[in-house]
């Protein structure tokens, strides 16, 4: 954490000026040049800025070669120990999807015209959401792949619904997805179509809703004013930096709040909630959301978890692809926190809901 | 951060991702069928880094472009980072195995017994033949079963293998509750190869009433924690 408050070390110091300035006017007067060149003037502090980033990146890193030995003894103990092991396998286990999301959504920014879209997506939004949702069936991997590519959509100018709607699906009802389920499920088919078919149903409901409900204004324009007026590649590797730094940094986000739940949380207390119905799916879709499992996993841990109805385990296979801590950082990062905050408790509610009626009518 | 300083972290993590990838270290946190993946994305962000240098030089030269403020949250990059250079935290142990019920569950269909006296078998195949299959085909043979020890509070000790399916985060384990002839020193997460027959004895995991079998001990010796400390195996 001191690491992201070390980063500008420049605005932090601005402050303390401008109660000086209320006592004493004569002397602010003679020179008002220097504390007020920075704010007015942006160059130079940006040069400033510049030079400091790679200083204190060296810096830090520095400091944690040296520190090696007593990091080690706090992060020692069997607790620590497992957390952080958690907290590198999220991360390493998402990297390499994230890189493939991030490498599709610059090609898709940089290569694929805005007019490609029009034409493959019907023009009317409420049909382009079924289409951008089953479309999400060609993006084989897990969730952190989907949110980038999903932002390059809206960057191209696809209806935020559809690009929603393919945000979803993605991530729940492409092919690889599906095998897993199967494979953990044998002699279940009902539950890989139960999943396909309650995935597919959220992420289309939740298209058309953001298409009655939705503003545009709740959608961060992704700042992207890189690629103006530069070669192709430019703009390509630009875009790949900028994603993989970004949704990246939100990723740790995740991946630390993922590795802290569970270890925060207490295996008995599934037991309990094993016993009644309602409280069963309850606990599973809220497990789904703080474990963050990848969703090409998270089918495992389902038909581990033995003691609950197979519906549960629907909510929790639907749930998790659509909704986690991990994604959530993300979301909030690519499309902005006023977004993140509506589109969250959304989905959450209408998966759980589209997955229990699934459930009751096919499991 | 500036892009001089994201160049440097994409090559860093690159780099360790590479590393991690082509030495063993990936297999204490992913699966192991994860390792292309892991290399090719190691290359791309290298290649993202060589890449914003390059560009950024260029870009030095030609009067009037400015810098786009860029995202603080990258700087959290630097965690897994370190943590994976500078730390490499170990695979989960008895730690994690205690917290967590087993996860054993009924197999399929039991294949032939392996060849061989002592029989090799993995946690899993043991504790699921030992459990469901009632022993059957295991009356009156030796089996060979490597694991690490786990000590529950009441000191009873358990031979476990964490199965997992993608990264650590999904990981449970299989546990055997061990009886009979054991070393006399028990240190929990050491690397056990442990000989012994089949008995009927069956006991429950706490924490989420799963079958736990037990396994009589006639000899045990200690080994180094295997290349993948992982069974992948079980649902694949």
């Amino acid at each position: 954490m001191a690491i992201t408050e070390d980063a500008p070390p420049g605005t932090d110091t601005e402050p303390p000026g401008p109660p000086t300035d209320a006592r004493s006017d004569p002397p602010q007067d003679s020179r008002p040049g220097p504390p007020q060149a920075p704010r007015s003037d942006p160059p130079p502090d940006r040069a400033g800025l510049r030079l400091s980033s790679p200083l204190v990146l060296v810096l830090t890193l520095l400091l944690a070669v040296l520190a090696q030995s007593p990091l080690r003894g706090l992060l020692g103990t069997p607790a620590m120990q497992s957390w952080t092991t958690v907290f590198v396998a999220v991360t390493v286990q998402a990297l390499p999807f994230l890189v493939l999301g991030v490498l599709l959504s610059a090609a898709i920014a940089v290569f694929v015209p805005a007019s490609f879209f029009a034409r493959a997506l019907p023009r009317r939004p409420a049909l382009a959401v079924p289409v951008a949702g089953i479309a999400g069936a060609v993006l084989p991997g897990c969730e952190c792949a989907s949110v980038p590519v999903a932002g390059a959509l809206v960057r191209r100018g696809v209806a935020p619904a559809a690009a929603l709607a393919f945000l979803l699906s993605a991530p729940a009802v492409n092919p690889v997805v599906l095998t897993a389920t199967a494979v953990a499920f044998p002699g279940h088919p009902e539950m890989v179509l139960a999943r396909f078919l309650a995935s597919l149903l959220v992420a289309c409901v939740m298209g058309w809703l953001w298409q009655r409900l939705g503003r545009t204004d709740w959608l961060r324009p992704p700042a992207h004013g890189a690629h103006e007026g530069r070669s192709k590649g430019e703009a390509f590797w630009g875009s790949v930096r900028h994603d993989v730094m970004h949704a990246g940094g939100f990723l740790v986000l995740g991946a630390t709040a993922a590795a802290t739940l569970k270890a925060a949380v207490p295996a008995d207390w599934l037991r309990t909630a094993a016993a009644t119905p309602l409280l069963s799916v309850l606990a599973l879709a809220g497990l789904a959301v703080l474990l963050s499992i990848c969703s090409e996993a998270d089918a495992f841990v389902a038909a581990s978890l033995t003691q609950f109805s197979p519906t549960a385990k629907l909510v929790f296979l639907v749930v998790g692809p659509m909704i986690d801590l991990k994604l959530f950082a993300m979301q909030a990062g690519t499309f902005g926190r006023a977004f993140a905050l509506r589109f969250a408790p959304a989905t959450f509610a209408l998966a759980v809901t589209g997955a229990v009626l699934t459930g009751a009518v096919l499991l | 951060m500036n892009r001089q300083a994201q160049a440097a972290v994409l090559f860093l993590l690159g780099g360790a991702l590479l590393h991690a990838g082509a030495t063993d270290l990936y297999l204490r946190y992913v699966k192991e069928g994860l390792r292309p993946l892991l290399l090719a994305s190691g290359a791309v962000l290298i290649a993202a880094a060589l890449a914003t240098a390059w560009y950024e030089r260029r870009r030095d030269r030609r009067p009037g472009s400015h810098e786009h403020p860029e995202p603080r949250v990258a700087w959290l990059l630097l965690l897994p980072l370190l943590a994976l250079i500078l730390i490499a935290p170990p695979a989960l142990g008895s730690y994690s195995a205690l917290r967590s019920g087993t996860a054993l569950q009924k197999p399929y269909a039991y294949g032939p017994l392996p060849a061989g006296d002592p029989v090799p078998l993995s946690v899993v195949d043991y504790a699921s033949r030992a459990a469901y299959g009632h022993g059957r085909a295991l009356h009156g043979r030796q089996v060979r079963v490597t694991g690490f020890l786990a000590l529950d509070r009441s000191g009873t000790a358990y031979l476990v293998r964490m199965a997992l399916n993608c990264c650590a985060a999904d990981a449970q384990p299989v546990k055997i509750a061990l009886t009979g002839t054991l070393p006399p020193v028990l240190r929990p997460d050491a690397w056990l190869e442990v000989t012994g027959t089949y008995t009927p004895r069956l006991a429950r995991d706490p924490v989420n009433n799963g079958p736990v079998p037990y396994l009589k001990v006639t000899s045990a010796r200690p080994v180094p924690t295997p290349r993948d400390p992982y069974d992948e195996t079980w649902n694949n």
